[in-house]
């Protein structure tokens, strides 16, 4: 409750939240992102006028970075219901600066992951057929519902929250364009405070926290399922549901630090991002990524204890074959290094945090390029007679530039809600405070 | 049930009154009552409809149009047939006569193969083989059972094929195939003069089409006009037999032999049988060969013996 206000408490709370004009910093930033993107749809329209010819992916590799990068979305966005759902509904108290970040973060994955796989399609003007025509016996249409599911939730999770915020900017002293503000009283949806709307908020955060769980497992299990109900040697695995997700809750996890870290530096947030937030978030870190070591253990050490015919070339290939080298950096540098270092008080610092963070999301996203690369490289039938570019698959500069647009879209997204939306919650910060004081002064 | 001269065989004869002889497209007579034509001199045997056997010019022969199969009923397959392929390793010396009969059929450019024939070793110690493979027609398809658009189905006559019209593009069907037996339109299509105005079916894959899946289709085209596939009938080792589960009968355009006796005579097997997809391709081992395994990759697709 904020009727009893503190004005003082309440005035700096928003005169250090309240979203502001890009400096000089901010605007290379975003001229940086905005060449990548546009570079991205540059190479995208030579790729709808070429046909997918222009990628490296040929008849045996036949998928290739366009669905590992749409893997590592789906993944990411499923920071979104760790933070304000899990945490939400175990009651745990510091999470509450994380939740409209980590949603920022889910909302820009997740629409991306749908861009991605459309980038993918070889008839992306047939679109509509996935709607039209749909088939309830592929996985594919069970992604699309539930991709889309997630997306609205997700919206609704970032910005039902914030509508006492956008009351609290509307209403403030400080100067902003008069669009802007009128953004503001529009998107308010006259939220005035009252009991009853506050009661309305609370209920349907609660509702939506709890529904977005199994949707978020459901999102990232069936993208597993891509690859999990094919017959084909690394993915025919019964492992591969929970082995995503614990994937994806720790690379989103360690995406929300990279985040806290860049904002709290540029925005001078140190007292809503604080030491000890940090330390929160190394932990919970530290325990994902134990339990996707877990996983990572069953998913390889089982076939290469049982070294049957086909996974036994898969297992040889990640090893010491091919990818070997690719394999064990990820291993080790995205997931046992990350361990290691967050074990220590001196590792979970910002600064050691910020690097470990950087280590986990690029591990993430080269991870989902071992999962779906080197299996197709491996069929049953052996490659003969092709070419010899077709056995190893390496993206082209074509995909390289259209995955990086997408990453450089995804953080454009992030950038531009964070210009116009407080990136931590004013009210929520305003009502913690609040109570913080009353408990002090009682005594 | 002779032999035609040309050695092929009529397995499907429903409609085919006028047995036509060593053509490649169906022939009919031209109405008796034009009286334009012009004698040609060349003679050709048919059979009439009361069984005997006429002989008649040329000239009076006309092609009729192949029926054309649209999209909707391509999906419903022939009545009464369950299509099945047995190929007989024992036979197989890496000609790729079937490879380049396909190639030429179907219009493919070299790097799209719908019909591969690979070089296997099952083990370090057992000999080399020749294995040409295509669609196997799984009865439990992986690869229709993961399209998200119903673009890839199931026939009644036992055929897997694709609507080209209707593919996305997701590749999901070629990840899901085990055997990688469908190929992609990676760009734009070169499509030849001949085939160009032709309207699309699913039955021939024709024209193709840009970012769409295609693979071996069994020919139901030619098995519609009653005419082995091509590769079939391009083998001059009779490796390939291809005929009707029904009928419990197989062609390879020089013998005809019952299925179930081939099967179990040479111990007909089924590739990766524990994958659990059912093929409707059925391989006769390797052994007894008639030729020696040579391995030679320049000369395979060239060589005449």
């Amino acid at each position: 409750m904020w009727p009893e206000e503190n004005t003082y408490l309440k005035n700096e709370v928003v005169h250090d939240l309240m979203p502001r004009p890009f400096g000089s910093l901010g605007m290379l930033w975003v001229l940086f992102l905005l060449t990548l993107f546009a570079t991205g749809v540059f190479y995208y329209l030579k790729q709808i006028e070429q046909g997918l010819s222009i990628t490296a992916m040929r008849d045996y590799s036949i998928w290739g970075i366009y669905v590992s990068n749409f893997v590592f979305f789906v993944a990411i966005s499923l920071v979104g219901s760790l933070i304000s759902a899990i945490l939400k509904l175990t009651n745990t108290d510091w999470r509450s600066p994380l939740t409209r970040i980590s949603e920022m973060i889910a909302v820009a994955s997740i629409s991306f992951a749908a861009i991605v796989i459309i980038i993918d399609m070889g008839r992306p003007d047939r679109f509509l057929n996935v709607i039209l025509h749909a088939r309830l016996q592929s996985p594919i249409t069970w992604d699309v519902i539930v991709i889309l599911t997630y997306l609205v939730i997700s919206i609704l999770l970032l910005y039902l929250p914030m509508l006492p915020d956008l009351a609290i900017m509307r209403d403030s002293e400080i100067t902003i364009p008069a669009w802007q503000r009128k953004m503001y009283r529009i998107l308010a949806m006259n939220w005035k405070g009252t009991e009853r709307q506050i009661s309305l908020l609370k209920r349907s955060e609660v509702r939506l926290s709890i529904l977005i769980i199994p949707v978020a497992f459901g999102i990232h299990t069936v993208t597993s399922w891509l690859f999990a109900t094919t017959l084909r040697p690394g993915w025919d695995s019964t492992n591969f549901g929970p082995y995503f997700v614990s994937g994806a809750f720790m690379v989103g996890a360690g995406a929300v630090i990279a985040a806290m870290y860049i904002f709290r530096k540029f925005m001078h947030l140190e007292k809503y991002f604080t030491d000890r937030l940090f330390d929160h978030m190394a932990k919970l870190l530290v325990l994902l990524s134990l339990v996707y070591l877990y996983f990572n253990v069953n998913e390889y050490f089982i076939p290469a204890y049982k070294m049957k015919e086909y996974e036994a070339e898969h297992i040889h290939e990640l090893f010491y074959g091919n990818y070997a080298p690719l394999f064990w950096s990820v291993q080790i540098g995205g997931m046992i290094i990350p361990i290691i270092v967050l074990l220590f008080p001196k590792g979970r610092r910002p600064t050691p945090m910020f690097f470990v963070s950087i280590l986990v999301i690029t591990g993430a996203w080269f991870k989902r390029f071992l999962i779906v690369v080197p299996t197709l490289s491996e069929p049953f039938i052996p490659m003969d007679r092709v070419p010899e570019s077709w056995k190893h698959y390496f993206p082209t500069y074509a995909e390289w530039s259209i995955t990086i647009g997408t990453l450089a879209g995804a953080l454009l997204i992030i950038t531009f809600l964070v210009r116009f939306f407080p990136i931590v919650p004013m009210a929520e910060t305003i009502e913690i405070k609040h109570k913080q004081i009353k408990q002090a002064s009682e005594p | 049930m002779g032999n035609t001269d040309s050695g092929r065989r009529n397995l499907l004869r429903d409609g085919l009154t006028w047995g036509a002889a060593a053509a490649a497209t169906t022939v009919g007579l031209t109405a008796f009552t034009q009286d334009e034509i012009e004698e040609s001199g060349e003679k050709v045997k048919l059979l009439s409809q009361h069984g005997e056997i006429v002989e008649i010019d040329k000239a009076y022969l006309k092609p009729v149009p192949d029926a054309y199969i649209d999209r909707l009923e391509a999906r419903q397959g022939i009545e009464g047939k369950k299509f099945v392929m047995v190929i007989d390793l024992a036979q197989c010396k890496n000609l790729r006569k079937c490879h380049d009969a396909c190639e030429a059929m179907h219009h493919l450019s070299p790097e799209k193969e719908w019909l591969k024939v690979l070089k296997m070793e099952d083990s370090e110690l057992t000999s080399p083989y020749w294995q040409p493979t295509t669609c196997f027609h799984c009865d439990e398809p992986p690869c229709v059972k993961v399209c998200p658009v119903d673009a890839t189905f199931k026939r009644t006559d036992g055929i897997v094929l694709i609507d080209n019209e209707r593919c996305i593009g997701c590749r999901f069907c070629m990840v899901a195939c085990p055997y990688s037996a469908r190929v992609f339109d990676w760009s734009e299509p070169e499509i030849p003069p001949e085939v160009a105005g032709v309207p699309y079916s699913p039955e021939t894959g024709c024209p193709p089409k840009k970012g769409t899946v295609s693979k071996c289709d069994f020919c139901p085209d030619m098995s519609r006009k009653g005419i082995l596939p091509p590769c079939v009938t391009a083998c001059p080792n009779g490796v390939f037999y291809f005929g009707d589960e029904n009928e419990d009968a197989v062609s390879n355009g020089t013998i005809t032999v019952r299925l179930s006796e081939l099967l179990r005579d040479r111990a007909g097997y089924r590739y990766l049988e524990d994958l659990g997809t059912k093929p409707r391709l059925y391989y006769l081992p390797a052994v007894n060969r008639a030729f020696p395994f040579e391995d030679d990759e320049f000369t395979g697709g060239q060589k005449v013996d």
